[in-house]
């Protein structure tokens, strides 16, 4: 089938949808959804409904962005714009039934409300003009709550797979690199590497057989925007993964996604087993000649495996720790094979820059941060969620107009950016940009979009603890200087925190932090004192409480401490269990 | 739980045959294992080896890196309590006492009445649900430590019922 044949298809269906006689019930199930309990709705919603013996159709869709009002469900009547509900429980989905679906009026379910070109649903407010989805420019999240991850003629029908067909049908893989050059776009994974540049360094490497890779192993706690956007969205990273083979030469993708983490691996096999199904994977893709193919690969738990060489260690099936290079992996990556790795959203933003143009990408965002950020929003403020907003907002704008400002009674104390290896800001950094370069000045990244704020409860010791024994725990333990340091400075932060501080500690943490420096083979060891430099840059007064007063500011580290024991390798008095003949 | 080895091992054999992904490798096997009989027992680091034409001790090798392994079957049920940043500003230490307290552990581990396995989690991915938990894979956001214990206290009396 050819992609005008597809496309009509796809229309046909979605136009059906939206104008079905029955009403449309859209759930939003993304892990935000699912951890406030969208699947018990849906089994409460589907029992009331046939019950009462009402037609609906439920749809399972993604995250809108508003994961503090989730689970989020909107009915969408024929002729009628969307109707949103925030909250709902299995306690008060049957008020809602009762009232839309069978009184058609609303009294006391809570709303949030309307969606579309239909008109306002009663007196409900234009949900374009809450802040939340008004400071909102979606590009890689553009269908996310919209439409269903596991329906690829909803993708098609919404714009979906036209940029790869322009870029087959029109484009040279290198007018294709060009754009995405042009364009500005910069890898979201955390280096903010120029994405095009890192694209053509695989363009001579020799084939047939080379490889794009994926990392969705986000194992960043506070980052949520990778499974974010294969769980409500996986078509638009399949057609970016497509996108960077044609444009590279590739002849495979891997998508790597964290076991266990299901709804996004759930989904993204899904949408390949479609995408197979209607030959926009697999040979002679619309007819142009070109190759591809894209499997899934789960790695175990590691952070490290985040790293793009010990990523391919793991997508092998080794322990994930990483490679020395050179040789690097355009030369030799995945078994040996010439091999490129993008993070998910990088890669999801390359169908609209192929589709609208590298113009219209970098007339997004500021300075040389191009496009959108997608800041995952978590900690101590109203309203936490997924936000996808141009690149250039200030640090005031997320917490006040996203978030909806701190929690009641509490004030902005503190700002954890870029994930466990990135940095604290303190509360006179609210007028930084969202900027890589204007946030790596200040000591904080951006890094892959998580923004944890902290309130006036929140003591710097504590959490500078709790960011150092993470990274203690995720050490991969391959060189010295990250494995002996790591556990070096968890020691010294522990001490501290249980106001046991020896004198000259904080120096020693600077000469362990200076040796991870210089010594450290990834990232992983090399940005490990990072959490710990910025905390005592900004939090100077609450370290020196502990260790001069043995006083706590909010009391936090007179709690029990309960973290896991460094377990890497794990289970070491087993091996002699193992029979070894 | 399998009654003999020669079950054990077939299901082994099987889990390692059935897998759907393309690409099967040392720690593909090893995840389809956990994930079909719930942990990997010695038989399963010798059957990997041998089809992965490698040595046990590579395979262990695998297996003792990634700390999801466990190699001794898992009580009924599974917790785990998520101790990442957000979740520990939103009072996730608070739960992870409760929980330790009512399952009487002190670390990651197996109650001895054969009903919970416990584990730490670094993130479960909903940060903006903070704090979260997951009981048998199943997500439960913005919890309380009593709210944790009522999960807990539910499934317990729904399996002394049916026995």
């Amino acid at each position: 089938m050819n992609f005008e044949e597809l496309k009509n298809q796809a229309d046909e269906k979605w136009n059906q949808l939206n104008d079905s006689p029955t009403p449309v019930i859209r759930v939003g199930t993304a892990m935000c959804g699912h951890a406030s309990g969208a699947f018990r709705v849906i089994q409460s919603l589907r029992n009331l409904l046939s019950e009462k013996k009402i037609d609906a159709i439920i749809e399972e869709v993604g995250c809108i962005g508003l994961c503090y009002a989730e689970p989020l469900i909107d009915i969408k009547k024929q002729g009628q714009s969307r109707l949103f509900f925030n909250n709902v429980s299995v306690n008060n989905i049957e008020q809602i039934v009762e009232e839309y679906l069978v009184n058609n009026e609303i009294k006391n379910a809570s709303t949030l409300g309307y969606l579309g070109e239909e008109g306002a649903v009663f007196n409900e407010p234009d949900l374009n003009t809450l802040p939340g989805i008004a400071l909102q420019e979606r590009i890689a999240l553009r269908n996310a709550g919209h439409t269903a991850p596991g329906d690829i003629f909803q993708y098609i029908a919404n714009g979906g797979y036209s940029g790869l067909n322009k870029a087959l049908s029109t484009m040279e893989p290198s007018d294709v690199i060009e754009e995405v050059k042009n364009s500005g776009l910069r890898g979201r994974g955390g280096a903010a590497f120029p994405t095009g540049i890192k694209w053509s360094f695989l363009v001579g490497s020799p084939g047939p057989t080379k490889y794009i890779l994926c990392n969705c192993e986000e194992g960043d706690p506070g980052a949520f925007n990778d499974k974010g956007i294969l769980e409500s969205d996986p078509h638009t990273l399949l057609e970016g993964l497509l996108i960077a083979g044609y444009a590279t030469g590739a002849s495979n993708g891997i998508v790597f996604i964290r076991h266990g983490h299901d709804g996004p691996i759930n989904r993204t096999e899904e949408a390949i087993k479609q995408a197979k199904e209607l030959g926009i994977l697999g040979k002679d893709i619309f007819g142009s000649g070109f190759d591809f193919d894209i499997e899934v690969s789960l790695t175990g738990e590691s952070y490290v495996a985040g790293e793009e060489t010990a990523l391919m260690e793991a997508v092998e099936g080794k322990r994930s720790m990483p490679r020395y290079r050179p040789p690097f992996p355009a030369a030799f990556g995945v078994w040996g094979k010439p091999s490129n790795i993008n993070n998910v959203k990088s890669l999801s933003y390359a169908p609209e820059i192929v589709s609208k143009g590298a113009d219209w990408f970098s007339s997004i965002g500021v300075n040389k941060s191009t496009g959108t950020a997608i800041v995952c929003l978590s900690g101590d403020v109203n309203q936490p969620g997924l936000y996808e907003v141009p690149m250039g907002l200030t640090l005031k704008q997320v917490i006040n107009d996203l978030g909806g400002g701190m929690k009641k009674n509490q004030t902005l104390k503190l700002l954890q950016t870029g994930g466990p290896l990135g940095g604290v800001l303190g509360p006179d950094s609210t007028d930084i940009h969202i900027d890589f370069d204007e946030m790596r000045a200040a000591g904080a990244i951006f890094g892959s979009g998580g923004i944890i704020v902290g309130s006036n409860k929140v003591c710097a010791v504590d959490l500078t603890r709790i960011l150092v024994a993470f990274c203690q725990f995720e050490s991969c333990g391959k060189c010295f200087p990250c494995r002996l340091g790591m556990e070096h400075l968890l020691e010294i932060v522990e001490r501290i925190s249980n106001f046991e501080s020896q004198p000259g500690d904080m120096d020693l943490m600077k000469s362990v932090g200076g040796t991870m420096e210089s010594g450290s083979l990834c990232g992983h060891g090399q940005l490990g004192f990072g959490p710990i430099r910025s905390a005592i840059t900004h939090f100077e007064e609450d370290f020196r409480l502990h260790i001069e007063e043995g006083i706590c500011p909010t009391g936090s580290c007179n709690n029990p401490k309960i973290v896991p024991k460094n377990t890497r390798p794990y289970a070491q008095d087993f091996v002699a269990g193992v029979k070894n003949d | 739980m399998p009654a003999d080895n020669d079950t054990l091992r077939k299901q082994i054999i099987e889990a390692i045959a059935s897998q759907h992904r393309p690409t099967v490798t040392v720690l593909s096997s090893l995840l389809a294992i956990q994930d079909s009989i719930g942990f990997i027992p010695d038989e399963a680091i010798e059957e990997v080896a041998v089809q992965q034409n490698t040595t046990v001790n590579a395979v262990f090798g695998v297996a003792s890196f990634y700390p999801n392994f466990r190699f001794t079957p898992p009580n009924k049920h599974s917790i785990e309590v998520c101790w990442g940043p957000t979740c520990h500003l939103e009072g996730s230490s608070n739960i992870l006492q409760a929980v330790l307290n009512y399952l009487e552990l002190k670390e990651e581990g197996d109650t001895e009445d054969g009903e919970f396995s416990f584990r730490f989690n670094t993130c479960l991915g909903a940060c903006s649900q903070a704090p979260v938990i997951s009981v048998n894979h199943e997500l439960f956001g913005k919890i309380s430590p009593d709210e944790s214990i009522n999960i807990l206290n539910k499934i317990k009396s729904s399996d002394q019922h049916h026995k």
